[in-house]
């Protein structure tokens, strides 16, 4: 097929969600190929944990999924329990399952908004991020951070819920049902956003299993799926919520179970905020140089982006031998040369905004 | 001597498109804050009027940057070559009953064909940048002022059948209220395809900023980007002055000194509808626009034209 335009995209461009390079073939404005290529945003983590103590790894999970901090720290600190044999209260459990539950409704808001200014409706971006301002006030008030939390750690959290933030909390995910219906109507209802979205970047249920997707991505093509529910950790069994799905893998259906996911994460917040009892929030008897026996280990929680894992190694020492982290935005991301070929220039930020990569996680 | 008056009101035209684009950023701004929960500007002068005055020095002042591989006598005329179009269409628009900078017989016409250079513009700016994304916008940009000229222009004739004339001073002077809702159909198609005219989002395809960064003035920086901005909303302020006297009946009902500032209500009032669509809508695709260009626009344009005829036979 004769083409005659190569046009680069990004690392510096609004819209690729950080520092990707799409290297795009193009056949007048039909898309021949579109490549992803990555690295831009390689700052080494894995290699650098090989240095740092089990401690000193949490602040470099923070820069994983910069927009997901809490659950990168949790998948780490579990891999962590589980080489070392590590306890954890059953507060510091739900303390952490809200936090992750809440930081899943501040990633899906950075979903949500490009997925409107992706295609032009830069308005959409205002109401999501006002939202997303919400979490990260209630994690303000729990941790002190906004961005980067080293918050949860091997044993447990770092510190307890502040006076009146269970009256915060309880706030805001009363009124997040409704504004994210208020969302549907306004992006998902307009005649626009629906000709732009829909039957554009179809991922068959087929390939969304074959190139290993997980997470919005996976269960936009109706695959059904979803670590909380399958391979249950920590109080998730305890907790009740369904797992929304998509029906034809499109863009549409990917941008919308992002908002259907925000629902139910309110729910399992609610949930959680009943069962919660007082008691203690680490394990006090936790070393400061923790040297677990030799071994290896894999641990995954369900991220915003999907089944996010990370296997360490240990040699006995007080530094792991290895840790690699299974990232759910590098898998999902690898889907989009099959999506993107064919559609229009114009569709291609839209499906890349639809797969909600986060590069410092794809990177790493 | 005609020529000379016309320069003269041309460069009366560029001074108050620059005035209003001046009020017109503001006024955006504003009304983009509202929709999106904001403020928007208020730090200098009464709710952050004073605001444009600051910006207009500092791009100014900014370094105009030249690409190596551009162009250069092209750059630098593009910007003058898409400005100049819209401050010449000005000079029909009759400002009050029975006055117009530059009666025209065929005034009408020369609004509809003038602004159409832009396009040649919009091709030269992105060819003189020797850059793949705005090049890219321009060849988008041209293809849809040429096509939207098509409903565009379609939609004012049911006007000039119904005033006999294309005087534009004529149709302001014989409109009468029962033309509006008999024309209402011609004037959303004249709305909406002078939105896809002057690149205004949704359909901002040749600046489209998700994909093509600022399309066909990527490039520009400093006072050279201020005047493709200034053309942008001194398009906004000329169809919406245009589309006020015609579709909506100048200064009806009332007349003289009050007529004008009721006029200009109007298109104040055509052109806040025209930054809400901006601010609310996505914006289209290129194949859509084109489509919803020929498969509906362009119809109803012609049935509108139609209907228009058979009443007037009736009258």
């Amino acid at each position: 097929m004769p083409h005659d335009l190569t046009v680069n995209i990004g690392p510096s461009h609004p819209s690729t969600h950080g520092v990707c390079n799409l290297l795009v073939e193009l056949d007048g404005e039909v898309i021949v190929s579109a490549e992803p290529r990555i690295g831009n945003l390689h700052r080494g983590i894995e290699k650098i944990a090989e240095n740092r103590t089990y401690m000193q790894v949490i602040p470099l999970t923070d820069r994983l999924d910069y927009v997901g901090s809490m659950y990168s720290n949790w998948a780490y600190c579990r891999a962590v329990e589980q080489l070392a044999g590590i306890a954890v209260p059953e507060r510091a459990e739900y303390i952490r399952v809200m936090m992750c539950e809440l930081q899943r409704i501040g990633s899906h808001m950075m979903a949500l908004g490009p997925a409107g200014s992706d295609a032009g409706a830069t308005s959409v971006y205002m109401y999501t991020f006002a939202q997303r301002d919400l979490v990260l006030d209630l994690f303000e008030a729990v941790c002190g951070a906004r961005l980067t939390y080293n918050y949860v750690r091997p044993g447990g959290v770092s510190l307890d819920l502040p006076d009146g933030w269970v009256e915060q909390c309880r706030a805001f995910i009363s009124q997040l049902p409704g504004a994210m219906l208020e969302l549907d109507r306004l992006l998902f209802g307009n005649v626009i956003a629906r000709a732009r979205m829909k039957g554009i970047g179809v991922l068959s249920r087929e390939d969304a299993i074959a190139c290993g997707t997980s997470g919005p991505v996976a269960r936009g093509s109706g695959v059904d799926f979803d670590l909380r529910r399958d391979d249950p950790f920590s109080v998730y069994p305890r907790l009740e919520f369904s797992v929304p799905l998509g029906d034809n893998g499109d863009c549409y259906d990917r941008a919308r179970v992002h908002l259907f996911e925000c629902i139910e994460s309110c729910k399992i917040i609610a949930q959680a905020l009943d069962q919660i009892e007082p008691g203690p929030v680490r394990n006090d008897d936790v070393p400061r140089l923790i040297a677990p026996p030799a071994g290896d280990t894999y641990a995954h929680v369900e991220s915003a982006r999907g089944s996010l894992g990370v296997y360490l190694v240990s040699d006995g020492s007080v530094r792991p031998y290895r840790m690699k982290v299974r990232s759910p935005a590098f898998s999902n991301l690898s889907v989009l040369p099959l999506l993107a070929k064919g559609h229009l220039l114009s569709d291609l930020v839209i499906i890349l905004g639809s797969l909600d990569p986060v590069f410092g996680e794809v990177d790493r | 001597m005609t020529l000379l008056l016309g320069m003269g009101w041309g460069a009366l035209g560029v001074l108050v498109i620059a005035v209003g684009a001046i009020f017109g950023v503001w006024w955006e701004r504003k009304v983009s804050a509202r929709i999106q929960m904001r403020l928007g500007p208020q730090q200098i002068g009464p709710a952050g009027s004073l605001q444009m005055i600051a910006d207009v020095p500092k791009l100014l002042f900014r370094e105009d940057i030249i690409p190596a591989r551009a162009d250069r006598t092209l750059f630098k005329l593009a910007p003058l070559i898409v400005f100049a179009p819209i401050a010449i269409a000005m000079v029909v628009i009759p400002f009050t009953s029975g006055w117009a900078p530059m009666d025209m017989s065929v005034g009408v016409l020369f609004f509809l064909a003038v602004p159409s250079i832009e396009s040649i513009a919009l091709l030269i700016s992105a060819w003189a940048s020797h850059n793949t994304l705005s090049t890219l916008g321009g060849l988008r940009g041209a293809a849809q002022l040429i096509s939207y000229e098509v409903p565009r222009s379609l939609s004012v004739l049911p006007l000039v059948l119904l005033a006999g004339s294309l005087r534009p001073l004529d149709i302001a002077q014989r409109w009468e209220w029962w033309w509006f809702p008999l024309t209402l159909v011609a004037f959303v198609v004249f709305f909406i395809a002078s939105l896809a005219e002057m690149n205004r989002g949704p359909f901002d395809m040749p600046e489209d900023e998700s994909e093509l960064v600022a399309g066909y003035f990527a490039d520009y920086s400093g006072m050279r980007w201020a005047i493709f901005m200034m053309a942008e909303y001194g398009a906004m302020i000329v169809a919406s002055l245009f589309a006020a006297t015609t579709f909506l009946g100048g200064g009806w009902p009332l007349s003289g000194a009050a007529g004008t500032v009721l006029m200009v209500v109007k298109a104040v009032a055509l052109v806040t509808v025209i930054m809400w669509v901006k601010w609310t809508l996505p914006r289209v695709r290129p194949d859509q626009l084109m489509s919803f260009c020929w498969k509906i626009l362009t119809p109803l344009a012609l049935i509108q034209l139609v209907v228009v005829g058979v009443v007037l036979i009736w009258l």
